[in-house]
């Protein structure tokens, strides 16, 4: 649902404070351990919740990311499953939007329609396709339109000003800016360098814009946190779930929570 | 020239695709660059300078063109159509590969590119890209599956002669698809300098048409020297196909000669009724996105790519081509299969009665002949693209043959 994006942004907004966004793959390290940690990102901190989709081929993923995808499916997570997570989720939280981010094919093997519809019900509000430029988009906007749920645009340092139109074009909820040049949890991101951006994004768009990919301790989590609409923090996260043998589920939260009280503390003078 | 509608050399159309196959199913960081690389490459195709310099190079350096061999022995037989071998593997490096590296590399330094990255399999794009880099001077990395640095040895130590940095692949089965997909990663990374050199008519737009048009060759020259030879086209042509550069080479000049049969053949590995240990993608896969384009996959019920198995490392892709999921789906080409041990048979018959060692992906082919020749029967003409010579293969077969070299 479109409107649960919305509202959640507005309400950060009239805070005037940056949404955190968490990212956690789901399915990693196990189907228990994940449903665990999704319930409990909100209470920990997160604004919104971005949801890996488990993909055997992640070409924009750095390696902390391929190997939690290789976890998950090795754990006989599918997309199916992913969807039955989030139906969980709902039964306690109606107001947490949730995102699913991943690559094409396990939706487009779905069935555009079908996907849309299913996600839809199990409260899926908006997706994230990494390899799916405007271009190639409209089949899957159009069946995403039809279910009320958000394509969420991914906007990156090659994008120049003649492309920014192109790239905003039946986006909704927000945009996402990838800070680097890169793939997931690589390189830093710099905010100096990331604040023209946001601001032309949110000219092009109208919409809020998030900042992620290279964001990893509260400092840097912070200093985006002051000059974009929202924060992501992925790579940081699903690193503690790969490299914890016990309490997975508390050490991936405390962590969660270290970045969202930066994150929230950004702006207060 | 205007294009005639449905003319099959009208594709792809201006976004890539090749009816409901191909496209740039790539990463926003990338879309600039591959837009970027569709402009440089239709400028470029369109300068009869670099076609010169192109044809230069193939001339003088690759040593084209390549005979095309009347393959008395094996005609005989099967005792049907006679055979001509087009034989590629006499190019230097002993593959067609280099008719695509060549291209790309005289492409990358028009860009202004300093850094080339390539993905290999069992090594011999690996090896053509070094070849070509060696030649311009141009720093060349190459990502090659773990599991393939360790099976295809010579070719490794081959790249490195040559300069090349070869950098082994661990994620996921760690072989050509993963090396495929860290390839990608580093472009991502390094979007100002570098250029990705693909190995194979596939990946986003315009590799495949770009990949197709500088195998081409090929097709060209075997349609004019059967002329002179035969006086008159082939009644089939012939070729392997793993992600399918040689085979579109090949077919794409005869396309719209109707009475042309057009054969590709498609790695059975150990039979297709096993899951996962065969690289039939159009005749065992479905369509799905991967690796920037829509085509033919072997896939999971979830849309997990499976890994694919062939004795061939060159013809172990999950994918194929968008030209050719294109070509299947219209009826234009017939893909076969073939499994290892076929391919082992047709590997020894070529030795023997040709004088001729084939790659193992080219063996493929060869053991489609006896069908397809007995097929168009004795007044008939075929040529198949012997794509690459088996040097390469020698340990392979010998541990098939349960003999120690």
């Amino acid at each position: 649902m479109k409107d649960r994006i919305d509202r959640r942004f507005a309400a950060c907004k009239a805070e005037d404070r940056a949404a955190f966004v968490a990212y956690v793959m789901a399915g990693d390290p196990d189907l228990a351990t994940s449903l665990e940690i999704l319930k409990g990102l909100p209470a920990a901190g997160a604004d919104v919740i971005e949801l890996g989709l488990p993909f055997s081929d992640p070409m924009a993923e750095g390696p902390t990311i391929q190997l939690a995808a290789q976890r998950s499916l090795a754990g006989g997570m599918r997309t199916k499953g992913v969807l039955e997570m989030v139906r969980e989720f709902r039964k306690a939280d109606q107001d947490t939007p949730i995102i699913l981010m991943g690559y094409l094919n396990p939706v487009y093997n779905f069935g555009y329609e079908a996907f849309g519809k299913a996600a839809a019900e199990a409260g899926v509000d908006g997706l994230i396709m990494v390899d799916c430029p405007p271009e190639e988009a409209d089949p899957l906007a159009d069946a995403l339109d039809a279910a009320g749920l958000s394509l969420i645009r991914l906007a990156t340092p090659t994008t120049d000003e003649a492309r920014m139109p192109v790239v905003v074009r039946r986006t909704s909820g927000f945009i996402y800016y990838v800070s680097v040049a890169g793939v997931t949890g690589v390189k830093e991101a710099d905010e100096t360098a990331v604040a023209p951006y946001v601001t032309r994004l949110r000219a092009a768009s109208g919409l809020p814009v998030a900042v992620g990919f290279g964001i990893k301790t509260p400092e840097r989590a912070a200093a985006v946190a002051r000059v974009a609409d929202a924060v992501v923090v992925g790579s940081a996260f699903v690193e503690v779930v790969g490299s914890t043998n016990e309490n997975v589920t508390s050490s991936v939260l405390s962590k969660v929570e270290t970045l969202a009280k930066a994150v929230r503390a950004a702006r207060v003078p | 020239m205007t294009a005639q509608p449905n003319a099959y050399s009208a594709y792809p159309d201006a976004n890539g695709r090749f009816g409901e196959f191909g496209g740039r199913y790539v990463a926003e960081t990338l879309m600039p660059l591959v837009l970027e690389l569709d402009r440089a490459y239709a400028e470029a195709k369109a300068d009869p300078a670099f076609q010169a310099e192109l044809r230069g190079y193939l001339t003088h350096y690759v040593g084209r063109p390549s005979p095309l061999y009347f393959a008395e022995r094996l005609t005989q037989h099967f005792g049907g159509a006679k055979i001509y071998l087009k034989r590629e593997e006499l190019n230097h490096t002993g593959a067609h590969k280099i008719n695509n590296c060549m291209g790309q590399m005289l492409l990358a330094k028009r860009m202004g590119k300093t850094r080339i990255i390539a993905e290999t399999g069992a090594g011999q794009h690996g090896v053509a890209s070094a070849t070509v880099t060696a030649r311009f001077g141009v720093p060349c990395v190459v990502y090659m599956g773990a599991v393939d640095v360790e099976r295809q040895k010579p070719n490794v130590f081959r790249m490195n002669l040559l300069g090349a940095e070869v950098r082994p692949v661990t994620s996921g089965a760690a072989t050509l698809k993963d090396a495929m997909n860290e390839a990608m990663r580093d472009w991502v990374t390094n979007v100002g300098d570098t250029y990705y050199m693909i190995g194979t008519a596939a990946g986003p737009h315009p590799y495949p048409a770009m990949v197709r048009d500088f195998q081409a060759v090929i097709g060209t020259e075997t349609r004019q020297q059967i002329l002179e030879l035969e006086g008159r086209l082939p009644d089939a042509v012939v070729a392997c196909v793993g992600g399918g550069s040689n085979a579109i080479g090949m077919f794409h000049p005869f396309l719209e000669d109707a009475d042309v049969k057009i054969f590709g053949v498609e790695a059975a590995g150990l039979g297709l009724d096993t899951v996962d240990k065969h690289a039939a993608s159009l005749t065992g896969g479905r369509p799905g996105i991967l690796h920037g384009n829509k085509t033919y996959l072997l896939q999971d019920d979830d849309g997990q790519i499976l890994e694919g198995h062939s004795i061939s490392a060159g013809l172990d892709y999950p994918g194929i081509g968008p030209e050719h999921s294109f070509l299947h789906d219209i009826g234009r080409a017939k893909y076969l299969t073939c499994t290892d041990d076929e391919a082992l048979e047709a590997f020894e018959l070529c030795s023997r009665l040709e004088g001729i060692i084939p790659a193992l992906e080219s063996a493929h082919a060869l053991a489609k002949l006896g069908e397809v020749a007995r097929d168009i029967g004795k007044d008939g003409v075929i040529a198949l693209c012997l794509s690459g010579r088996g040097d390469k293969d020698i340990f392979t077969v010998a541990d098939h043959l349960g003999r120690k070299i």
